[in-house]
């Protein structure tokens, strides 16, 4: 369980609150979508999840954000990325820039955690394998693709087996193979009974992977519930967020005055 | 007019990136570009200007060879945002970093504020114009990659994944931008991977696999059901249109509202 309590957070040097009281509670095992429109605060609360704000980027922080019982606060930050891993929108930002290989980029992280080396191996080959990126294990890591680069951050997170999960626009980059690899992925990491909170644009993506969808506006969780509700609330697009393919089209059936998807005898 | 033939680009470390690509674009032609990851979408834009030179194959740019070409000279032709704004971005503030390339090609004064001033606006940026571009999230520093290209006023803009990272309204954003570079005249050339922005704002797509295209059309022509087994082989799905409008045999729908007139039509 990850949960931020009554969190409000402003960045260094900064005198505006990002986030206002937030609340949210993340249970084992479950996958939670969270939305909102462009500086809604989206990255911002991963980054207040994952413990890396203030531990690392600063900022002052009132509320709690507590992992499995522990305050972050009281965890050092090599403590914190073994309850926690965060993949960053940029896929760039978290590549190490140490290794030569994917497959080094990739085992990187289990190596950091200290782990015997043939388990390492072991995890990595599996991690690659997950996302399809057996073929490109030799290249050139800062030679990718924009979505190879977001899919070995991925694998990177994945080789590491963390408690929990938390990933800013995962899929941003990713061709629709990629992101139903990731979902795949993801789904299996729940499994493991991890909590996920996924932060994304593609509400179509969410629509079949989430259990429970957050929206943020402002900086505050202006709406939460389980998915379907969410993402057919009709003041989504109010908030900057286009709700998925099918709720779109109903609405637009609807308006013309047309029978809708399932009496028209199309089923998802 | 932009025509490649036959170009081949093997990078150093050996991956074929571009296996033979054959592609016309027209002057004030809006065309997207879809393909899997790694199908080599990036790889050739970066020929357009120069980033990356051929392996083998020719690029002809107003009937000239590119080959022939500085860099310098082909940016004055074709300016290209980046997929990864912080690829591009370096300067202190955000004016400062929109003016880059039209001092460059030699505008100044009245004319070079315009240029900034009107690429603000386009992209929403204005208020922001003294900000630091690293205190500006991830999406806004997508808008100012663009904003660059569209003050450099080039007769050809290349927008590597614009709406990456974008919500609802700076997707419609950007696909206002792309209806008024075209209505300007200017030659747009966008590399996306999302289905709908693709159908609804350009004219021509063109699909990419393995370092070729595979098809090139209208969105009527690349989202039919007869092309669906090649788009599946470069594992994309034509939008969630389409897809009804092929199961309920109305025809062809690349985009939400011709679906809708479709279904209209019928009853």
């Amino acid at each position: 369980m990850l949960e931020l309590r009554g969190v409000t957070y402003r960045y260094a040097g900064y005198a505006r609150l990002v986030l206002h009281e937030v609340n949210l509670a993340l249970r084992d095992g479950e996958i939670v979508g969270l939305i909102g429109g462009n500086d809604a605060g989206k990255s911002t609360i991963c980054l207040v999840a994952s413990g890396l704000a203030p531990a690392s980027v600063g900022g002052e922080l009132r509320g709690e954000v507590v992992i499995d019982g522990t305050p972050t606060t009281s965890l050092p930050v090599h403590a914190l990325a073994e309850r926690v891993v965060l993949a960053f929108q940029n896929p760039a930002t978290q590549r190490s820039g140490v290794t030569a290989t994917v497959f080094e980029e990739v085992a990187l992280g289990p190596m950091n955690l200290g782990l015997p080396v043939p388990e390492t191996i072991q995890r990595t080959r599996q991690a690659l394998a997950t996302l399809h990126l057996e073929h490109i294990a030799d290249r050139d890591p800062t030679r990718l693709s924009g979505g190879q680069g977001q899919l070995v951050a991925i694998a990177s997170l994945l080789a590491m087996r963390p408690r929990h999960v938390l990933l800013d626009e995962p899929t941003a980059q990713l061709d629709p193979e990629g992101s139903r690899l990731v979902a795949a992925a993801l789904r299996d990491v729940a499994a493991t009974g991890a909590a996920l909170l996924v932060a994304e644009q593609k509400t179509d993506l969410l629509d079949g992977l989430c259990d429970r969808v957050v929206v943020v506006e402002e900086g505050r969780i202006a709406l939460e519930g389980p998915t379907p509700d969410v993402l057919a609330d009709e003041r989504l697009e109010s908030w900057g967020v286009e709700p998925p393919a099918r709720v779109r089209i109903s609405r637009a059936l609807e308006g013309a005055r047309l029978p809708t998807l399932h009496q028209l005898g199309w089923m998802p | 007019m932009i025509e490649i033939s036959g170009l081949v680009h093997v990078y150093p470390e050996g991956t074929r990136a571009l296996d033979g690509v054959d592609l016309h674009v027209a002057p004030g032609e809006a065309l997207a570009i879809v393909g899997q990851n790694g199908s080599g979408k990036s790889t050739l834009v970066r020929h357009l200007n120069g980033l990356l030179r051929p392996t083998a194959g020719t690029i002809r740019i107003d009937g000239r060879d590119a080959a022939e070409r500085k860099v310098a000279d082909l940016a004055a032709i074709v300016g290209l945002a980046f997929q990864d704004p912080d690829q591009q971005i370096f300067a202190g503030r955000v004016r400062a970093e929109v003016a880059f390339a039209p001092r460059n090609f030699g505008l100044r004064g009245a004319v070079l504020e315009a240029a900034v001033d009107e690429a603000l606006a386009a992209v929403g940026l204005v208020e922001m114009a003294d900000t630091n571009p690293y205190d500006l999230g991830y999406s806004r520093r997508k808008l100012l990659a663009i904003a660059s290209v569209i003050a450099a006023r080039t007769p050809v803009v290349v927008l590597d994944e614009p709406t990456t990272g974008q919500d609802l309204r700076g997707t419609s954003r950007v696909r206002r931008i792309v209806g008024d570079l075209a209505a300007q005249g200017r030659t747009v050339i966008a590399i996306t991977h999302d289905m709908r922005f693709a159908a609804e704002t350009f004219g021509r797509i063109v699909v990419m696999r393995d370092g070729r295209v595979v098809l090139d059309g209208a969105p009527t022509v690349v989202f039919a059901e007869s092309a669906w087994p090649v788009l599946a082989s470069t594992y994309l799905e034509p939008p969630l249109a389409a897809r009804v409008g092929a199961r309920l045999g109305v025809g062809t729908t690349p985009t939400e509202a011709a679906l809708v007139a479709a279904l209209a039509r019928r009853d």
